[in-house]
């Protein structure tokens, strides 16, 4: 059953960046848009299981840092090569500055 | 140790695959999030700036030659467009490929699809090789672009300095993709959505050079041949000499890029053909980071990683003898002492996998 999670307070990520999340055996990435928005994928790419916390976030791509694959990750969207696969995405809501994650 | 299978369907491969070396963790060096992410920050005008001079220079080269053509003062000028053509074209490929070199993702794309052509690798094709080359480097039976191999392919190098075996090979690809057929071993790492762009690029190149062929028949002259194609063959060298040492001599089998990558320090030129990629060690640990940023990336972590050969002559002083010494004893190699100020070499993640100790 679905449940929102306590995951970091809003200071605790960048504009324009992402955070690690771990939570019961899943890993999470959170993201801060430019237009400090927050949304939340899965923390590892669909290409090889490289974790994303060390990529690059630039606008609503964040690039994997291993392959330089891409995604949008307001919709987890596969935008370039190597990576084909979608990523996860879950619900965010902002609430007395923390975020939360529907997972 | 059983002599190295490199092939990507061999036992090699099902070994990485089974000991846990395919696809594993490797050692990188601590950088601060915020500089890191300000040494991956993609900007467009440096890479304008070098295309730019790129090809005008390919442009001047190709315009003298021609109209010094046939003397053989023509000769120098050629050879100048063919080492644009035949070596910075594969550094160009190799950036873009990345996407880092520019921020503007058509740009990358661009340039891709250009270099790709001058070097004869197919851009899907190679974008996946690529990628594995980065996720097990120098792993054998799992990456596909191993140059040196153990024992060292010295006859393989040596007619690669004139592009024989490797464009060759990429025209002999070219064709068997363009009739819709994929090679079994690039089908190992090509997913299968991706099979169609292969063929696709392979039928239109094939129209390309077959008109090149044909203007060149018609005209009963070399200058198309010269111009496009041939370049590949005798402009390869450079990108030969430094692509070698990029991993020849060292280590294979590790999760540790210390151990298997070479950092060379270069003149201007070389760095300008090369784009930078005599910083390979850092390339390798930091992949995204832009070309033009690596000179930077090496400063801040130079200090945990072997000290560069000082120059291209002093790497290959360094690389021969290893060389030599594997063709009898294939399972030699260098090992690069570390500065004070670096972490160990992390030699526990491969002896691990390989459930050997570490020394």
């Amino acid at each position: 059953m679905a449940q929102w999670i306590d995951a970091c307070a809003t200071d605790d990520i960048e504009e324009e960046d992402l955070i690690r999340f771990d939570h019961d055996g899943h890993t999470f990435a959170i993201y801060r848009s430019p237009d400090d928005e927050y949304f939340c994928t899965d923390g590892l790419c669909t290409h090889e299981n490289v974790h994303l916390e060390d990529g690059l976030v630039m606008d609503y791509v964040i690039e994997c840092p291993k392959h330089n694959g891409q995604f949008d990750y307001r919709t987890g969207e596969a935008k370039r090569a190597p990576v084909c696969v979608n990523l996860g995405t879950y619900p965010v809501r902002v609430e007395d500055g923390r975020v939360l994650i529907e997972v | 140790m059983a002599r190295r299978d490199y092939s990507m369907l061999g036992s090699d491969a099902r070994r990485a695959v089974e000991t846990g070396l395919a696809t594993a963790e490797w050692y990188h060096t601590d950088i601060p999030r915020k500089d890191m992410k300000a040494l991956m920050k993609r900007t467009d005008s440096p890479a304008i700036q070098d295309t730019l001079i790129l090809f005008g220079c390919m442009a001047v080269f190709a315009a003298v030659a021609i109209a010094l053509w046939p003397s053989w003062v023509a000769v120098p000028f050629w050879l100048a467009y063919g080492v644009l053509y035949g070596s910075a074209m594969d550094s160009r490929w190799h950036e873009c490929g990345h996407g880092t070199a520019f921020k503007t993702p058509w740009m990358n794309d661009a340039v891709y699809q250009i270099a790709s052509f001058c070097m004869v690798r197919n851009p899907v094709t190679w974008r996946w090789s690529h990628a594995r080359h980065h996720t097990d480097t120098i792993i054998v039976g799992r990456d596909p672009e191993i140059v040196a191999m153990r024992p060292p392919a010295l006859i393989r190098i040596l007619l690669n300095v004139f592009g024989i075996l490797d464009a060759l090979n990429g025209w002999k690809r070219m064709l068997l993709n363009a009739s819709g057929r994929l090679d079994p071993e690039e089908a190992t790492f090509i997913p299968e959505q991706e099979h169609p762009k292969v063929v696709r690029v392979a039928r239109i190149w094939t129209v390309i050079y077959a008109a090149t062929l044909a203007s060149a028949l018609l005209a009963q002259s070399w200058i198309p041949l010269l111009f496009i194609g041939l370049p590949r063959l005798y402009g390869a060298w450079h990108h030969v000499m430094t692509g070698v040492l990029q991993h020849a001599g060292l280590a294979d089998n590790v999760l540790d890029h210390r151990l298997n990558s070479r950092t060379v320090y270069m003149n201007p030129v070389s760095r300008f053909i090369y784009w930078n990629m005599n910083y390979h060690v850092e390339h390798h640990m930091f992949p995204m980071v832009p070309y033009h940023r690596l000179p930077e990336l090496h400063e801040m972590i130079k200090h945990d990683l072997p000290e560069p050969n000082p120059s291209i002559f002093a790497a290959y002083a360094e690389v021969w003898p290893a060389l030599k010494r594997q063709l009898r004893y294939e399972d030699y190699f260098l090992r690069r002492d570390l500065p004070a100020t670096a972490r160990p070499y992390r030699e526990d993640l491969h002896a691990d996998a390989l459930g050997i100790p570490a020394e």
